[in-house]
């Protein structure tokens, strides 16, 4: 069937703000669904909350609408936009639950706008426990006995009938928040009730537990025809018990014979057929390691995580196709972009085998427990492709940028063995390793099968890499052409080699090339070699054939380095840098090669650049790709601290770095260095020092004076930053900074506690454009990427910007910067200081873009190739004011991590982002409030205000503005006092310590609706303070822990009217 | 041990001996099945060939003898990018490597197979030699690949003696004759399962004996249909089989073929086969049944096609073609209750998403319970 003709306007919704659970894949999903939609002739309104995604680009969609994702303001969207159509699967959960509550409500009926694809019918057969226990019964697909239920007595009652341990999963809940294992009653009760709470339906599932069966996945897509397929299958390392998100996950199945693996992709098409999806589902089967039985674990029916792990695997579009589905289109009408000759009709063979590995944020939340269960914890993840399993782990582990480079972590050399088995039942992040390490130390592979459930036949994988570094240890010196060759065919990188045979990294390089080992690069082509393809969509191998395409296309070739895996303080934005620079390298007629080994990114989609190469962004790994293509230039601006750690290492190779050189880097990063800049530009800055050890750093901070910033240098968000009050916390900060080995000297700075202003720069060598200048509301202290930001500024005088502007050109000149430049001022004192520089993309950069529509990635990718801002068009100093005020707010996934204390300070803690568009401030942050879904007392309402002494003055006028309102105000003693005697009307309620009801009963009681509590200082978790924020988190009370967000939400009230938002459509600006 | 794979074409691949140690010519042929190895090597149609399997990673799940799709492993040759030492799964009965020895087959890991596959696919299947020969002459190993060609293998896998096989659900409900020209297994467990009593015969047996039906005490029962299976080679040297073939279709009675059968059938009546440049071997095959409008996701294995165009109109229809390229993938005849496909519905190893057409010849044959 062709497309539907009566199709011509759709509303696309997006996924909203990255959180844990759904990150980046939604972004190249709606990105990919919406060209798909517009190569149709298709009108397409887009609408998500998130403005560091490529699909809020005005090229991407007709319309955008970076709005709250929530029934008012997509309801106003449809009034103004009257779509024909609305496609709900491609926004994930968000997306999916928004479009079932506007099909509810009748608000679709309303205007007439249909649910394309999946009908809502099929939706909620899907995602209602019992609806789709039936229907799975009606088809014979067995599921978990399973019951669902709506309180926790009727939890406990069917755990005591089934037997414990039992899983408790929430209904209609991203990442299955909420869940848990529970193995007795008292912990099924506490994770029933969080789960009852956290449901939208206020339903949780409780099930048998098959916790150590395989998990397996299968990737299934239909149309309105019937015909169906699957796409590719995917088997966790993890067995049942770990949610899939923070699982290993290798594609395709590896230990199941024919039998087993047609079982179940038989039972995924039956599934998908029976429920009647039209377009992407994802079915995950636990299967018994030791018979045929198996159990439907979940279905979404929609394009999730794993699709974009299977399209990146397979080099399948998943989410182009499930757009063209929608329209009306079947799979064989469909062409096979890979081949340009066969269709999208036939399923993905491999001939190589991908791994990916989650990136979970353990690093950053040193505090949080490690442990892996239901609930999803990694913020991103690496996906690596190679011709053996053995290879695609030694790539994916390099990819993670966690500084371990094989499948060994050096801490757990210190552990007697019995200790290394003991590690063995832990369920965490490090089980991979410490796995390894038992394995090293000669525990049976049954023994390690037996305790953890994983695969003998990973096990043996895993055996096989450690005897490779035997073999490698044992030819200490040099190692034979055979050994060699072995372990780079298992992709072990020279420096590992290195260090296993005792020599230097370029020393086995040379030696590998004598042996003539060198590497070549294969093709993903979704068909095994089948049909010719020509997909520029490459991996490396040490085979034989080298398949990338080494024709010389006249133009000069320019390699665009990725930002790897999302992490906390490196997200989405930087992929939507990189692929902007991309497109507009593109547009100057330059041969763009990416190098990136994020599945969930835009970046690698193979359609975006002319050459996708999906490796670890590693000196060795990126080198074989720089001899292959021997790049006229590369560009290292805009994929975050990744990129730009390479610039070194590239220029070393030889390769020009396109603007900004390596030594304007360093120079920016140095602290001797770059005071010595500031010096000779007569700017201001925070006295500091930089120093190594414990010792240094107290004698620094009683020289300048406490309060100090204490930071490693070379980080990412803030990594490590503390403000530090006095010598107890810069003994407990060296500390931690410390736990891991620091190349890099650590800085100790004066703290001022001013005004935070931050501006995007783009500098050509002689002017500077500065698009805008953004506002913090938090007071310095609190993380840029944690603060909400406003743009234009509200507070800074003329006199200031001219100041920030003189700074950033002087700056930028003398650091050599020719890029973009982003700079973080103080303004305290009435003088402007800098904090901190940045010769690179920063979060801010996509957002700045879309609300002063200034092409800012564009003009510094132009500019890097030596043109003029002069010529440009968009002109220089300080770019004009929008009419609109934009305020950038935060958004964390407190919630998912145990024991991360949701207190903010100088770390970067959020995961994402919203924006708030609007005439003026207060509205702008009301929308923006509305997206980050915080809601602000209403009257009636109650807010419990704790403070910390600093704050307590501050706090009387928030508390009274409340109170105006109509809010009752509750407050701890000392808190309670002050407002009391500031005349503010107040209710007394009990410390944690205190006999029940306390603060923490009251909390649980859900009749709170804000906390307001700001944190004493430092990183003890046994504070009362820690407690109540925790507790806040768990009983999804919203909680906020700086006294500006406080003020910020009360201006929201007292000042904005939901009433009056009024969507606005960005590319009208 | 060091192997060599030596191809017609010249082209030499180096790699490890795995399997029997010992020199084998044969065609080499490429599949894209990531599962089904054994069912793979112990699939008659792949006698006196070799077989490059596109996914590199083999031998992972062992073998067991439960997923034997004959008595014996009839390929000549198996070459894989890497074979897994251990085998893991709850079936496993042993590995795949050992496997390979006791039942002498010989084999080469450490192949880059992508190439060898691309080297195919250019320019079609052709012979080859695998060796553990340090040294070899190069003119004589040549002189060997051209004078090798896959013949007689039909005689060679088909059995000696028809074999009755109990229907394994519902009671006895039709009585099938299948032609063994190189079926697989689970051609006979498709049909028993859905109540059929199987009696496979050997390729040669005429056709008389089979209309004549099956003897039940002393009397004859005729047969409700006739399966034709798949198997070996190229469809036309099968002369005699095909003469049988043409006096079963002239009979009227019900038949089915798959793979060879279709192709023995289409040219007992009058339409020709050609050989593929590299034909089609996998569990990816998009087929769409163009009476239903439908696509299904088959399992292949064939290096000879049916030219459509030789097809009388008036004699038989292409019901089925592959989505891929158009070629033939399956024949409504004219004469009631005769149709045929090219691919497998059996499946094993691959997708089983066209067994309902067994359903569909259950119900062409009539009568029985559900009549």
């Amino acid at each position: 069937m062709p497309k539907d003709p009566s199709i011509k306007k759709v509303l696309v919704l997006g996924s909203g703000p990255i959180v844990i659970g759904q990150a980046a894949e939604f972004d190249y999903a709606g990105t990919q669904a919406c060209r798909a939609l517009k190569e149709e002739g298709v009108e397409v309104v887009l609408v998500n909350s998130n403005p560091a995604t490529i699909m809020t680009d005005k090229d991407i969609a007709d319309h955008v609408y970076i709005e709250p994702l929530n029934v008012d303001s997509v309801t106003q969207i449809i009034q103004m936009e009257r779509p024909d159509s609305v496609l709900p699967t491609l926004g994930g959960q968000t997306g999916l639950n928004l479009a079932m509550a506007l099909h509810e409500n009748g608000t679709l009926a309303k205007y007439g706008v249909r649910l394309l694809g999946t009908s809502p019918q099929s939706i909620h057969k899907a995602e209602d426990r019992q609806g789709f226990k039936d229907c799975m019964e009606s088809i014979g697909q067995p599921c978990v006995t399973s019951d669902v239920v709506e309180s926790v007595d009727g939890a406990a009652a069917f755990a005591e009938q089934i037997g414990y341990p039992v899983i408790v999963r929430p209904a209609y809940t991203l990442g299955g928040t909420g869940g848990g294992i529970a193995y007795d009653e008292p912990s099924l009760r506490e994770i029933a009730d969080r789960g009852i709470h956290l449901s939208r339906v206020g339903q949780v599932l409780i099930e048998r537990c098959i916790a150590g069966w395989k998990e397996i996945e299968f990737e299934v897509m239909r149309d309105s025809a019937g015909n169906v397929i699957q796409i590719c299958s995917m088997e966790n390392l993890d067995p049942v018990g770990v949610h899939t998100g923070d699982s290993i996950v290798v594609a395709p199945t590896q230990t199941l014979a024919n039998r087993e693996y047609q079982m179940l992709r038989s039972a995924a098409l039956d599934i998908i057929t029976a429920l009647g999806i039209e377009g992407g589902c994802n079915c995950q089967f636990a299967l018994n390691p030791d018979s045929y039985e198996y159990a439907v674990i979940e279905v979404n029916p929609r394009v999730s995580r794993s699709s974009a792990l299977a399209s990146k695997a397979t080099g399948y579009p998943i989410a182009k196709v499930a757009a063209k589905i929608a329209l009306g289109f079947t799979l064989d009408e469909i062409p096979n972009a890979v081949t340009g000759k066969t269709t999208a009709c036939f399923e993905p063979t491999l001939d190589y085998c991908v791994l990916k590995i989650p990136r979970l944020p353990f690093d950053k939340f040193t505090t949080a427990s490690r442990t892996l269960g239901t609930q999803m914890k990694a913020t991103g993840e690496v996906m690596a492709i190679a011709n053996s399993f053995e290879g695609a782990l030694m790539k994916a582990i390099r990819s993670l940028e966690l500084n371990v480079r094989a499948l060994r972590l050096p801490k757990l050399d210190e552990y007697y063995t019995d200790e290394i088995e003991d590690l063995l039942v832990n369920v965490d992040d490090e089980r991979l390793f410490v796995v390894a390490e038992a394995l090293r130390r000669g525990v049976s592979p049954r023994k390690i099968n037996s305790i953890t459930k994983m695969d003998l036949w990973f096990l043996d994988r895993f055996k096989n890499i450690i005897d490779m570094e035997e073999a490698l240890i044992r030819c200490k010196g040099e190692p034979d052409a055979d050994a060699l060759r072995r372990a780079k065919e298992m992709c072990f990188a020279d420096s590992y080699i290195g260090w296993l045979c005792q020599m230097e990294q370029k020393d086995v390089k040379a030696l590998r090339e004598r042996y003539g080992i060198v590497p070549s690069f294969k093709m993903v082509d979704t068909c095994a070699a089948e049909f010719d393809a020509e997909t520029p969509y490459y991996y490396s191998s040490y085979d034989g054939e080298n398949e990338a395409d080494a024709r010389d296309t006249g133009k000069k070739k320019v390699l665009v380095l990725g930002s790897g895996p999302i992490r906390i303080g490196q997200g989405i934005e930087f992929d939507y840098c990189s692929v902007h620079s991309v497109w507009a390298l593109k547009r100057l007629g330059y041969e763009t090669i990416i190098v990136n080994n994020n599945p969930e990114t835009v970046s690698t989609d193979f359609d975006v650049a002319d050459k996708l190469y999906f490796e670890p962004l590693t000196a060795e790994d990126v080198q074989n790709i720089v001899e292959q293509e021997k790049p006229w230039g590369a560009v290292v601006q805009f994929g975050g601290q990744t990129a730009i750690k390479l610039a070194k290492a590239l220029t070393d190779m030889g390769v020009p770095i396109l603007g900004t050189s390596s030594d304007g880097v360093d120079a920016a990063e140095d602290r001797e260095r770059f005071d010595e800049i500031l010096n000779q530009c007569h700017i201001p800055r925070a006295k500091g020092q930089t120093v190594f050890t414990t010792e240094e750093a107290l004698r620094a901070a009683n020289e300048i004076g406490y309060p100090v910033l204490v930071r490693p240098s070379y980080v990412l968000g803030g990594q490590g930053m503390e403000i530090a009050y006095n010598d107890r916390n810069i003994t407990d900060f060296m500390r931690i900074i410390n736990l891991t080995v620091q190349e890099h000297p650590i800085l100790i700075d004066k703290y001022l506690m001013g005004r935070e202003v931050e501006v995007d720069g783009v500098f050509d060598g002689e002017d500077l454009l500065i698009p805008g200048i953004m506002e913090h509301v938090e007071r310095a202290g609190v993380h840029s990427g944690d603060s909400i930001s406003v743009y234009p500024s509200i507070h800074v005088e003329d006199k200031h910007k001219k100041t920030i502007e003189r700074y950033t050109h002087d700056l930028a000149k003398a650091l050599g910067v020719i890029g973009l430049i982003n700079i973080q001022f103080i303004i305290y004192d009435d003088q402007v200081y800098v904090i901190e520089v940045n010769p690179r993309s920063s979060r801010t950069i996509p957002y700045i873009s879309k609300v002063t529509g200034v092409p800012i990635i564009d003009l510094a990718t132009k500019v890097m190739l030596g043109q003029k801002l002069r010529d440009l068009g968009w002109g220089y100093g300080l770019y004009r004011e929008a009419d609109y005020f934009a305020v950038k707010m935060p958004v964390f996934s407190f919630e998912k991590l145990a024991d991360v204390d949701t207190g903010l300070g100088p770390e970067m803690k959020s995961t994402g982002e919203v924006l708030g568009i609007a005439e003026s401030f207060p509205q702008a942050l009301l929308k923006a409030f509305k997206g980050a879904n915080m809601r602000a007392p209403k009257k009636g309402g109650r807010i419990i205000l704790t403070v910390k002494d600093e704050d307590k003055g501050e706090a009387v006028g928030i508390a009274r503005g409340f109170a105006d309102l109509g809010v009752e105000i509750l407050a701890t003693e000392g808190t309670c006092r002050t407002l009391e005697k500031a005349g503010v009307p107040c209710t007394p309620v009990a410390r944690v310590s205190e006999a029940h009801p306390n603060i923490m009963d009251m909390i649980a009681s859900g009749t709170i609706d804000l906390v307001i509590n700001t944190p004493t200082r430092g990183r003890r978790q046994n504070t009362d303070g820690f407690k109540i924020r925790r507790a806040a988190v768990e009983h999804s009370v919203g909680c906020v822990t700086a006294i500006d967000t406080a003020r910020a939400l009360l201006t929201a009230r007292q000042q904005g009217r939901s009433r009056d938002l009024q969507a606005i459509d960005i590319t009208k600006i | 041990m060091k192997a060599t794979l030596i191809l017609a074409n010249g082209a030499v691949f180096r790699g490890d001996a795995i399997g029997a140690l010992e020199e084998r010519v044969c065609e080499m042929v490429f599949n894209t099945s990531m599962t089904g190895y054994q069912e793979i090597l112990t699939d008659p149609s792949y006698a006196g060939q070799g077989v490059v399997m596109s996914y590199p990673l083999m031998g992972n799940y062992g073998v067991n003898h439960e997923d034997n799709e004959s008595r014996r492993p009839w390929a000549e040759a198996l070459v894989v990018r890497h074979l897994s030492p251990v085998g893991s799964n709850f079936r496993c009965e042993g590995g795949l490597g050992d496997y390979l020895r006791q039942h002498n087959i010989v084999g080469i890991q450490g192949v880059d197979t992508r190439a060898l596959t691309k080297l195919l696919r250019s320019q079609g299947t052709m012979n080859g030699m695998i060796t553990c020969a340090e040294h070899f002459h190069v003119q004589e190993v040549m002189e060997k690949l051209a004078a090798y060609r896959v013949s007689g293998t039909v005689e060679r896998v088909t059995r000696e003696e028809p074999q009755v096989y109990a229907p394994t659900a519902g009671s006895l409900d039709r009585r099938v004759a299948l032609m063994d020209y190189g079926v697989k297994q689970n051609m006979v467990e498709c049909l028993r399962k859905r109540g059929c009593e199987v009696t496979v015969f050997p390729a040669h047996t005429p056709a008389a004996e089979i209309l004549r039906g099956e003897r039940v005490g002393a009397d004859y029962v005729p047969y409700d249909g006739v399966m034709l299976s798949n198997g070996p080679g190229d469809p036309a040297d099968n002369v005699d089989i095909i003469k049988e073939v043409r006096a079963l279709y002239e009979s009227g009675i019900p038949l089915f073929a798959v793979c060879l059968g279709h192709q023995l059938l289409a040219l007992a009546t009058g339409a020709k086969t050609h050989k593929m440049v590299f034909g089609h071997r996998g569990g990816n095959h998009p087929v769409k049944d163009l009476e239903a409008g439908r696509c299904f996701i088959t399992s292949q294995n064939h290096g000879y096609v049916v030219d459509g165009d030789t097809v009388d109109p008036a004699v038989a229809r292409v019901s089925h073609v592959n989505v891929n390229d158009g070629t033939v993938e399956g024949l409504k005849y004219s004469r009631p209750n005769c149709f045929t496909v090219q691919f497998h519905p059996e499946a094993s190893p691959g997708p089983e998403d066209t067994e309902y057409l067994f359903d569909r010849f259950i119900a062409s044959m009539g009568g029985g319970r559900n009549a």
